[in-house]
């Protein structure tokens, strides 16, 4: 019987193995994929281990000792690393409070736009600064900031100050100047997906919405909003599960010495640690300290909007 | 009767105007920096010294852009950059149409295990560090090809061109295998040609980020040769390093040219294809998102 069974599997194998060989082409074009995947994926992620070596760069990986938990020790007893963790959950705290609601207020409003030529010319136009490099996006801010900048033109003129202020090397500034730069930059492009949520909505529910007298903000607030839920709740959870991260781009362009106190986010950290200083070992301690984190996370959000609102990603 | 629906028109209409009011407000935000960067490249360099707000140039002068555009190191940026923008695009739209047409295979042996091991990565990375650590292990550091290996494949774009060719009728395929056709030669023959829409979204998609990206230059590139523009855009504008081109043009100028119009006309010089190509990339791209958006 056994031998049967066995003789049987292998026949089946062997049939794997010619239809495979068969597609021949069709693996061929896949197959290049997969090693890409393994070298610029799957390798990095092996290469996390080092956060338990003493690594240097000079020697073949496995020759590093094994150090245990103590670049996670090191870390845990650095104030700069708390910092950096207060100056991320802070600038991603104002991000999701603040920031969220915008592009779904934006998307809303534009919504009510009667004209289609004006609310598709709006549109064109709000997503325009997504696609200027942040170089150059944060090299107007930087001169508007600066001294004799618009900004201090603009607040001495309204009366709002007495005196110059430089706004980008006064810390307390900083979170601020990240959120509405972060505002100004991509509100029109995240409003893309809920415009595209609303434009799916069935007339028909408007129709008969107004029949029964509901005015505009009812018509919004019971129709439009609770249509596009799944699309805010879905986003939302990103949002949350990536508030460990911040957008390295614009940080890097903004940050400077002066602001280092509030601008060093745990990227930027990890940036400074390991490719400023060159403690490999140490960053990438962080790094899978942060990875561990993040999935929780993104495990938890996920669950909490599970149960509220039925939403979920997985 | 009469009354009370004049009322509610007012009301509306009082609403419609705030509103689009509001929608003004947004656009002029939007535009503003655009354009004050543009007039402010034109002034005549003594008048743009520290940027006030004004609406058009004081006095026309095209001297910030010719320092730009004499400038070696600037011009050598703008070549790379469109080098690794070229390269780059071709490459990553190549590669990764020709794995997700295998992929989109329904008959394609181990296609569960392939979506799995593309999944993982989804959810998991090495980060930073460790890719640091590979680049230069594999001789990628200072390299030029770090623009463009490392960026040939997303798993996004995969499953995006993947659930196009799904869309094409398999009919056409079948014609021209029983014509003896190789997969290959449907591929390309067949299959792209009629991917054309999606072929566009992906490569603007890929063009703009190669185009503003500075953050690989900053920690990969070491030598000057190989910048591209908007690394040396981020060198002289955050780092507030004195260019080659500044200390041309301060010879040249004397104190009369600040390094303030410079920057905006080489600001202007690295956003000026952007703008040109903004008509096709906001059509192609928001249809993109779209996509994607769905098959999220």
């Amino acid at each position: 019987m056994k031998g049967k069974e066995a003789v049987k599997m292998s026949q089946h194998r062997s049939g794997q193995m010619k239809a495979f060989f068969r597609q021949w082409q069709v693996q061929s074009m896949v197959i290049p994929g997969i090693v890409w995947m393994f070298v610029f994926c799957y390798i990095p992620m092996f290469w996390l281990i080092i956060a338990f070596m003493d690594y240097s760069i000079a020697k073949p990986m496995l020759h590093s000792p094994l150090v245990g938990l103590k670049h996670f020790e090191d870390f845990a007893a650095d104030d700069r690393f708390w910092r950096s963790i207060r100056n991320t959950l802070g600038m991603s705290a104002i991000k999701l409070a603040l920031g969220f609601p915008i592009p779904i207020l934006f998307a809303l409003l534009l919504n009510e736009i009667r004209s289609l030529r004006f609310k598709r010319a709006v549109q064109t136009i709000s997503y325009l600064p997504h696609f200027i490099a942040w170089t150059i996006f944060g090299g107007i801010l930087l001169n508007w900031l600066g001294e004799g900048g618009v900004m201090n033109q603009l607040m001495m003129a309204l009366g709002i100050q007495d005196r110059e202020i430089l706004y980008n090397s006064d810390p307390q500034y900083f979170w601020w100047i990240v959120y509405f730069s972060d505002v100004l930059k991509e509100t029109g492009w995240s409003a893309i997906i809920y415009i595209a949520a609303i434009a799916g909505i069935d007339p028909a529910l408007y129709e008969a919405a107004e029949l029964d007298g509901a005015n505009r903000w009812q018509r919004m607030w019971h129709i439009t909003i609770q249509c596009i839920r799944p699309t805010i709740a879905i986003l939302f959870i990103l949002a949350v599960s990536g508030m460990l991260g911040s957008n390295f781009e614009q940080i890097f362009m903004l940050k400077n010495n002066m602001n280092m106190r509030m601008a060093e986010s745990l990227d930027l950290y990890i940036y400074n640690m390991g490719l400023v200083s060159g403690r490999h070992s140490f960053s990438t301690a962080v790094l899978f300290a942060r990875s561990v984190v993040a999935l929780g996370l993104l495990l938890l959000a996920n669950y909490t909007s599970k149960k509220l609102s039925g939403e979920s990603i997985f | 009767m009469a009354m009370e629906s004049r009322g509610r028109f007012r009301r509306i209409g009082l609403f419609e105007v705030g509103n689009t009011l509001l929608m003004l407000t947004v656009c002029f935000i939007t535009l503003y920096p655009m354009w004050f960067v543009f007039i402010n490249s034109l002034n005549a360099p003594e008048r743009a010294l520290l940027g006030t707000i004004n609406w058009f140039p004081e006095a026309w002068s095209l001297d910030s852009y010719r320092v730009v555009f004499n400038d070696k190191n600037l011009m050598n940026g703008f070549y790379i950059t469109t080098l690794r923008t070229v390269i780059g695009t071709a490459a990553h739209v190549l590669f990764t149409a020709i794995v997700a047409y295998g992929m989109s295979r329904s008959n394609l042996i181990g296609r569960k295990f392939y979506m799995r091991t593309a999944l993982i990565t989804m959810l998991f990375s090495g980060g930073l560090i460790p890719t640091f650590l590979l680049m230069t292990k594999l001789g990628l550091y200072d390299n030029f090809w770090v623009f463009v290996i490392p960026g040939m494949y997303t798993f996004f774009n995969m499953v995006i061109f993947m659930s196009f060719f799904r869309t094409i009728p398999e009919s056409l395929e079948e014609s021209a295998k029983v014509d003896g056709a190789s997969d290959y030669g449907v591929l390309f023959r067949i299959v792209l040609p009629n991917s054309m829409a999606v072929i566009a979204t992906i490569s603007l998609f890929s063009a703009v980020y190669h185009w503003n990206d500075y953050y690989q230059g900053v920690i990969y590139i070491r030598t000057q040769d190989l910048l591209p523009l908007q690394t040396m855009l981020y060198k002289i504008i955050a780092e507030n390093s004195m260019s080659f081109m500044q200390q041309q043009a301060m010879a040249q100028f004397g104190a009369r040219l600040p390094g303030n119009s410079i920057k905006f006309a080489s600001m202007m010089v690295a956003t000026l294809p952007i703008l040109a190509f903004y008509p096709f990339i906001q059509r192609y791209l928001v249809k993109g998102v779209m996509i994607g958006a769905i098959k999220g």
